[in-house]
């Protein structure tokens, strides 16, 4: 393998890594402050990347507002989720929530066959993406650094909410005594709502990107990268946000480079999240950056 | 100011609090004594809104508060710094303070009652980067008592300050109620250490097993002979 084929596959992983670090954020972000693992994630995923395959062939909106459009769109949507299904449950034993969940799961990608098909969609992709960079003798795609940046921009965002405003405070205050932050005045339910909503934000960010960088729609497009994301938020240790960033970067290298050095393991490339599944949870159960259980986000 | 009439407060089939009443007069100290287990924290846990299975009326300046939630009830102006103190072990000192003051949006006004805050206990301003966790228990106290005054109450429910606490610190701790209460805060104190929440309580109630079997000054229950036997050793 030359350096021209090494870095394009750098940068591969790097795009993989970032959409499951996207997803895999809302994981950790809801378990830590509710212990819930809201399985819906993969489904509001792939409802994002489709609100914009609406927005682009229906209303022939441009590519920018398009994608802005569908992450409130899908960010109200998490936040409704979370209301209808989750806080009737809020007092009732973690396994009802869990259940509820699954159910939410099923539900949205039943909506998604009703409304747009089974059958697969493609999805329009702006040329600035698609035309590929010579630089030197590497060839590299514009999505390649346009997805690793957009995800940087965007963690950089969730950073600054959680650790430097005032509902960040709420949430790091949820996620270890729920009970003590009622007795704060902080108004728990609103701030459960709003983290529901960035969750499910970056999930559409996600899912709008990788659209674009597997350009085919279908109602279960979703689970897959929602159970590989998973995987990763447990790796990295779930609750911890950085955790789920490197988790999901970790993942994404994983897959790529595997490939890429063992071309003949290319059929189980599937397999190899639940693998690391299994290693971490042998070797360390709380996952890399996971502490004690209540040490959380 | 604070009233409680006929307060009742079930856990399952538990009847922890079986009809207590009490009052708590603008710029009082009143004390809930009573042995472990008697429904002290259930009581100022039902006052702030924490516990749903209840009866009776919980009264705050005439208006009925006893289905309020524990958001408008601090901005109501009642705070409780629960048992056990249940400081933010992994947040700042700074941390934790903004926490007590997350109910209100006057940003200046929070500032001040921060430089306040750390005038009261000035260990905490030498601490304030720390995170919660690594203060010592007398520190975290001072946290807890700070981080409640943060919200601006009227009234601060302290529930067992002195738990736990060297006997160094307990006089340290019942000095800081009493200087709080100097300034303007009425405080509903409840204690298993009888003695010492007596001597700075100008009102007392004893309560055994959900009910309040005594009540009087707090002079008057140092001296009383039932009082003495069960609380303070003779
Ligand atoms: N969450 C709870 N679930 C069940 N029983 C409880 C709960 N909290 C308190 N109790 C019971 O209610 C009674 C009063 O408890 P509590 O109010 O904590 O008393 P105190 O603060 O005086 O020690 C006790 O018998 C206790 O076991
Ligand atoms: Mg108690």
């Amino acid at each position: 393998m030359n350096a021209a084929m090494f870095i394009q596959h750098f940068l591969n992983s790097l795009t993989l890594g970032s959409l499951y670090a996207l997803i895999a954020i809302g994981y950790t972000m809801v378990y830590g402050i509710l212990r819930l693992i809201n399985f819906a994630h993969g489904e509001i995923f792939m409802l994002g990347a489709y609100f914009v395959f609406w927005g682009l062939t229906l209303v022939h909106l441009p590519w920018p507002v398009a994608m802005v459009l569908s992450i409130l769109v899908t960010a109200g949507l998490g936040m409704l989720v979370d209301q209808i299904a989750y806080r009737p449950l809020r007092d009732a034993p973690r396994i009802s929530a869990l259940i509820s969940a699954i159910g939410v799961s099923f539900f949205l990608q039943n909506v998604a066959i009703v409304f747009f098909q089974a059958i697969p969609r493609e999805v329009y992709r702006p040329e600035w993406l698609e035309n590929p960079i010579l630089m030197g003798d590497v060839r590299v795609l514009p999505l390649t650094l346009f997805v690793p940046l957009l995800s940087f921009f965007l963690m950089m965002g969730l950073v600054y909410i959680v650790y430097r405003t005032k509902t960040g405070l709420g949430m790091r205050a949820i996620s270890r005594d729920l009970e003590t932050s009622y007795l704060m005045g902080v108004p728990v339910n609103r701030v459960i709502a709003i983290t529901f909503g960035i969750g499910s934000a970056l999930a559409a960010a996600s899912g709008i990107m990788w659209a674009l960088r597997y350009p085919q729609l279908q109602p279960i497009m979703g689970v897959v990268p929602g159970f590989k994301a998973f995987i990763a938020a447990v790796f990295g240790g779930i609750g911890s946000i950085q955790g789920a960033v490197i988790g999901g970067l970790v993942l994404g290298f994983i897959e790529i480079m595997t490939v890429a050095f063992f071309p003949e393991l290319a059929g189980y490339r599937d397999a190899f999240a639940f693998i690391l599944l299994i290693l971490i949870l042998l070797v360390k159960p709380t996952g890399l950056l996971g502490a004690k259980p209540e040490d959380k986000v | 100011m604070l009233k409680v009439e006929d307060l009742h407060v079930y856990y399952g089939g538990i009847h922890a609090l079986k009809g207590i009443s009490l009052e708590v007069p603008k710029g009082a100290i009143v004390t809930l004594i009573g042995a472990n287990g008697a429904g002290k924290s259930s009581a100022l846990r039902a006052i702030a809104g924490l516990v749903k299975n209840k009866k009776g009326s919980i009264s705050y300046k005439g208006k009925d508060i006893s289905h309020t939630q524990p958001v408008e009830i601090v901005k109501s102006g009642i705070v409780m710094s629960p048992e056990g103190r249940r400081i933010f072990p992994h947040l700042s000192v700074m941390e934790n303070l903004h926490l007590g003051a997350y109910s209100r949006s006057d940003k200046d006004g929070v500032e001040k009652d921060i430089k306040w805050v750390f005038e009261l206990f000035p260990r905490l301003r030498e601490r304030q980067e720390q995170k919660g966790g690594t203060l010592s228990g007398g520190e975290q106290q001072m946290l807890s008592v700070g981080r409640a005054l943060m919200s601006q109450p009227d009234v601060i429910m302290l529930d067992e300050p002195s738990l736990g606490l060297a006997p160094l610190l307990v006089k340290d701790v019942f000095e800081i109620i009493r200087e709080v209460n100097r300034q303007g805060k009425t405080v509903l104190l409840v204690e298993q250490n009888a003695f010492a929440a007596l001597k700075a309580a100008h009102y007392a109630y004893v309560l055994e097993t959900g009910i309040i079997t005594l009540s009087g000054k707090g002079e008057e229950l140092l001296a009383d002979d039932r009082v003495r036997k069960a609380y303070l050793g003779g």
